[in-house]
């Protein structure tokens, strides 16, 4: 079905299956109990979680074929979400022409960037989209302030009057599909349960799983054969008669404008945008979520990209009080030696939890969490087998 | 003709800072083959052993001196530093008064120690492994210390001024000629520019007049050929790493005065020094101090007024647009070598 | 007129003139083997011949075309495939996937973006790639890591990968070095057999007499940059020219 063989229709389905019943898994503790703040099912956290998949998936269709680590991935997402929203505030406040926007703006950017980029290979390929994304930063920052809104950024404000909207005098627009307000969400309360079900969320939840798609495709077409044969051995490649340039050029783009996507659907949510979005802190977040995650695997990215969504939205909310209820039963100089020793890694200071997770993994762990989880999956079975063949030849001894 | 002067002074110590961090970014590269993203880490960590080193000086118990009242008529707790009761209270207030100066003794033990435990401890284990897992590993080794250092020492920049004796400002441009208070330079940028050349100065000479220096000038071009000699070259590899660290942080104590040191001066700085290391020539050490220098003086150059009225902005971007413009059409850099990563 | 015709070919390495005045032609459909001491600049013109160098002088046509100033992917596409010294495959792919390759290669040119098919539903590129692992031996080894095999077996994937492309002239470096006798053996037989059974051209690189002997129609002697002798192998065997230059070495 979909062209797919039985393994990657089930990864799928499995994917699908999970997005879309997110609010209910993500949301797994009852409203007035103490583990409510470990919910990540509201609409906020749950778009991030999508977008920043689809920003990962991209990236690890560069990185995870073709092995060239780019370092400046959210200049492609940040003039993504540039394109999307002027579209809003020029044409329509309907998200569709402002994603599409976003793509295409992302397109022509990694063009021209991966053009120049990828005439080297290597650690200077690294700092050489470091150094553009930088200068994008910078001159999004600054120079380009009539288009890009400087520091402050870019909101749809009241004065905005779109060409194909009618707005009453005054009143701000807001981001719509076909009249749709993407802020619409459907609340269902069961016993303490809260659900929510927001318009925004399945609407980027949708993209995502044909992102996800389009990424198993390319990932099992001969392009993505190509690709891989560039990671492994361009030399053969080329004494192979293949042509690396256009072959790496073509994934660059494709990943330029899944990032692109992704910048526009963030617009699309909270329709404002500003520069930070382009730093290069943005671009390294990329990184990690995509090794931590899996490299060159399916899923992984957007694994990596759910996980560090979630600590850094959940696990940065974590204080010391709440830290010395956890521990409450313990005596007390032995709980406030525990909060001693986790306060670090939690609320402020998760990202010390995150560098360390992500060193580790790239020490130990080089295929990320799906390695891992692969890794758990042989260690039962061979257990298990270890044990049936254990039983059966116990009866002869 | 003092614009002119006044720019290229002002770019002097900022270059002299990217050149000692690019210094020893080559360095790690060139003898271990390590693309180190750490490395602005170790500029960072120096700064703050200026400020670890400070604290320890006005380290105070507290006494009740009957002398002093306060308005209620009672006698007034006062803080004294433990150097008082050492040295008397003149001598203590010079010492805490010079005490960035003064933390190089301190910074220099704690860097070498800190380069020896990163390359032995992490480093050493992926020389043989891509040059992306080596960026991606000492990327995480970057945030971790980053986070490390802000949990101890918080989010805010920590003033951390200069001996009184530097405070002022020196008017070059009387020195030369012209008309008084035309070009001014404060005393301590004309000890940071001083201090950058001296330890340039010292590592080239290392290298060039020792043993040493030579084993390591062999290994950086031919790192096989050495190591079939017989020399033990990872044992020498091992203390190249921390004399570079050494050097990036002792480019980051005497940088205190000039900049607060804060959390992420860091990474602020790595990314613009690896620009420099990529347009003096990855692997070569005179490129990459030329490129400091000369990226430092442009930048500043861009940052005049006139220019930027002609064109606003460009002193933000100069940097990248050199480093874009260099690696397109010198691949190698300014002076890089034949055959190293060229690809 | 031989299918490769290489004229007056020089090249300098600074002060070192590594090729000088080299003419040399290969007829269709014979094995030719170019041999010669350590630096006599062999390997320097194999890589002229496939667009790594560019040679200073002279010229180097292959089937009547210009070879010079193309780049590799561009002269493989004319019908140039090259073996190298030590086995040059996709090692993080598998063996099928590895044969798969130059059979797109040949289809679809130096680059098509086929982004959405799937690579494992094309049946010509399939039977293709299992018939060419069939021939070398190795429809076993499909789904196993090209970089677990041992090198006799790389040495075989990558001339399968070569002979995938149906290429006119294979070009092949030293294609036995490091290897141990039975392998070496293995590889001789595997050679004869596609020269004797495919129309194809081999021209062979080669240190080793044995390799030589039993398979070169013909023989080119390369010394300090220039050939020395070019003659059928029974008459070079005695040539006193190349006893001096070369055999004599061991002999000595």
């Amino acid at each position: 079905m979909l062209g797919l063989t039985k393994k990657d229709l089930q990864l799928m389905l499995i994917v699908t299956g999970l997005t879309m019943l997110a609010p209910f898994i993500l949301n797994p503790f009852p409203e007035s109990s103490g583990m409510a703040q470990f919910n990540a099912g509201y609409p906020d956290l749950m778009q991030r979680f999508v977008i920043f998949g689809i920003f990962a998936i991209g990236f690890n269709l560069l990185f995870g074929l073709t092995g060239y680590l780019s370092f400046g991935h959210a200049a492609f997402l940040g003039v993504g979400s540039y394109g999307a929203i002027w579209m809003m505030k020029l044409v329509s406040l309907n998200v569709i022409p402002a994603i599409f926007m976003g793509v295409i703006v992302a397109g022509i950017f990694s063009v021209a960037v991966g053009y120049i980029c990828l005439r080297r290979s290597g650690i200077y390929f690294s700092i050489l989209t470091l150094a553009i994304a930088q200068m994008s930063y910078a001159l999004a920052y600054s120079v380009l302030t009539p288009i890009t809104g400087g520091e402050t950024g870019l909101q749809i404000k009241s004065t905005d009057r779109p060409l194909l909207s009618n707005l009453a005098e005054g009143e701000t627009g807001r981001a719509n599909l076909f009249g749709m307000d993407m802020r619409q969400s459907f609340e269902l309360s069961i016993g303490d349960w809260l659900f929510t079900f927001n318009v925004g969320y399945y609407i980027a939840a949708v993209v995502m799983l044909i992102a996800f798609y389009v990424s198993i495709r390319i990932f099992r077409s001969p392009f993505g054969l190509m690709l891989r044969a560039i990671k492994s051995n361009q030399t053969r490649m080329s004494y192979t008669g293949l042509n690396p340039r256009p072959h790496t050029l073509a994934a660059f783009v494709i990943s330029g404008m899944y990032a692109g996507l992704a910048g526009g659907l963030l617009v699309a949510m909270d329709t404002q945008v500003g520069p930070e979005r382009m730093f290069w802190t943005a671009s390294g977040e990329v990184v990690l979520m995509t090794i931590l995650g899996g490299v060159g695997t399916l899923i992984g990215p957007v694994l990596g990209a759910g996980v560090i969504k979630y600590m850094e939205n959940i696990l940065s909310k974590i204080n010391k009080d709440v830290l010395h209820e956890w521990f409450a039963f313990m005596p007390d100089g032995l709980e406030d030696f525990i909060v001693f020793l986790v306060y670090p890694f939690i609320g402020k200071g998760w990202h010390l939890t995150l560098g360390i997770l992500f060193m580790l993994v790239v020490i130990f762990l080089p295929g990320g969490l799906v390695e891992g989880g692969q890794r758990i999956g042989k260690w039962i079975k061979n257990r298990r087998t270890a044990k049936d063949t254990g039983a059966s030849t116990e009866p002869a001894e | 003709m003092e614009a002119i002067i006044l720019q290229i002074l002002n770019g002097l110590d900022k270059g002299s800072a990217y050149a000692l961090i690019a210094l020893g970014l080559t360095l790690i590269f060139g003898t271990l083959g390590v693309v180190n993203f750490a490395h602005g880490a170790l500029f960072m960590i120096g700064a703050f052993c200026a400020v670890t080193f400070s604290r320890i000086l006005t380290l105070s118990h507290t006494i009740i001196d009957e002398t002093q009242t306060d308005f209620l008529g009672n006698p007034l707790k006062v803080d004294v530093p433990y150097l008082y009761d050492l040295f008397g209270q003149a001598t203590g207030d010079a010492i805490i008064d010079w005490a960035v100066p003064l933390s190089i003794l301190f910074t220099v033990p704690v860097m070498m120690f800190v380069g020896y435990a990163m390359e032995r401890g992490l480093i050493k284990h992926f020389y043989n492994r891509p040059h992306a897992d080596q960026i991606l590993v000492t990327f995480g080794l970057a945030i971790v210390l980053q986070e490390v250092i802000k949990y101890f020492y918080g989010a805010n920049p920590i003033p951390t001024p200069a001996p009184q004796a530097f405070a002022g400002s020196l008017d070059f441009g009387a020195l030369l000629g012209f008309d008084p208070n035309l070009i001014i330079y404060p005393y301590w940028r004309i000890i940071y520019f001083v201090f950058s050349a001296v330890i340039i100065g010292a590592v080239f000479a290392f290298l060039q007049y020792t043993t040493f220096g030579m084993v390591v000038r062999a290994g950086m071009a031919d790192r096989e050929t050495v190591g079939l000699l017989g020399i033990n070259i990872d044992k020498r590899f091992t203390i190249m790493f921390g004399l570079a660290a050494a050097v990036a942080g002792l480019a980051g104590v005497m940088y205190t005065p000039i900049n607060s040191p804060n959390y992420h001066m860091g990474m602020d700085f790595l990314v613009l020094s690896f620009v420099v290391v990529v347009v003096g020539g990855m692997g070569s050490l005179p490129g990459a101090v030329l490129a400091g220098f000369l990226l430092g003086i442009l930048e500043s150059f861009a940052s005049m007024r006139e220019v930027l009225e002609i064109l606003p902005g460009l002193n933000q971007i100069i940097i990248y647009l050199v480093a874009i413009i260099i690696l397109l059409t010198r691949p190698r850099g300014l002076m890089g070598r034949k055959g190293v990563m060229e690809d | 007129m031989g299918i490769l015709e290489v004229k007056d070919v020089g090249k300098r390495f600074g002060g070192l003139q590594a090729l000088g005045d080299v003419n040399l032609s290969v007829k269709e459909n014979t094995v030719h083997a170019i041999i010669g001491p350590n630096g006599a600049g062999k390997s320097t013109l194999l890589n002229c011949l496939v667009g790594k160098l560019i040679p200073d002088t002279g010229s180097v046509m292959f089937d009547g075309q210009s070879v010079l100033g193309r780049t590799p992917h561009e002269i493989n596409q004319m019908g140039i495939s090259r073996v190298f010294q030590t086995p040059e495959i996709f090692g993080d792919l598998t063996v099928m996937e590895n044969m798969m390759i130059p059979c797109f290669a040949k289809r679809d040119g130096a680059f098509r973006m086929r982004a959405v098919e799937d690579m494992m539903r094309e049946k010509d590129i399939v039977e293709k790639a299992e018939a060419m692992l069939e021939d070398m031996n190795m429809a076993d080894k499909h789904h196993m890591n090209a970089a677990s095999m041992s090198r006799g077996d790389k040495r075989r994937l990558e001339i399968g990968m070569c002979l995938a492309q149906e290429p006119r002239l294979l070009l092949l470096d030293e294609p036995t070095a490091g290897m141990a006798r039975a392998d070496t053996n293995n590889t001789i037989d595997l050679l004869k057999q596609i020269s004797d059974e495919r129309d194809i051209t081999i021209a062979i690189i080669e240190h080793d007499m044995h390799v030589v002997f039993s398979l070169a129609q013909r023989i080119t002697v390369l010394a300090q940059g220039t050939p020395l002798v070019e003659d059928d192998p029974e008459n070079i065997k005695g040539h006193p020219k190349v006893r001096e230059a070369y055999l004599g070495e061991t002999a000595a």
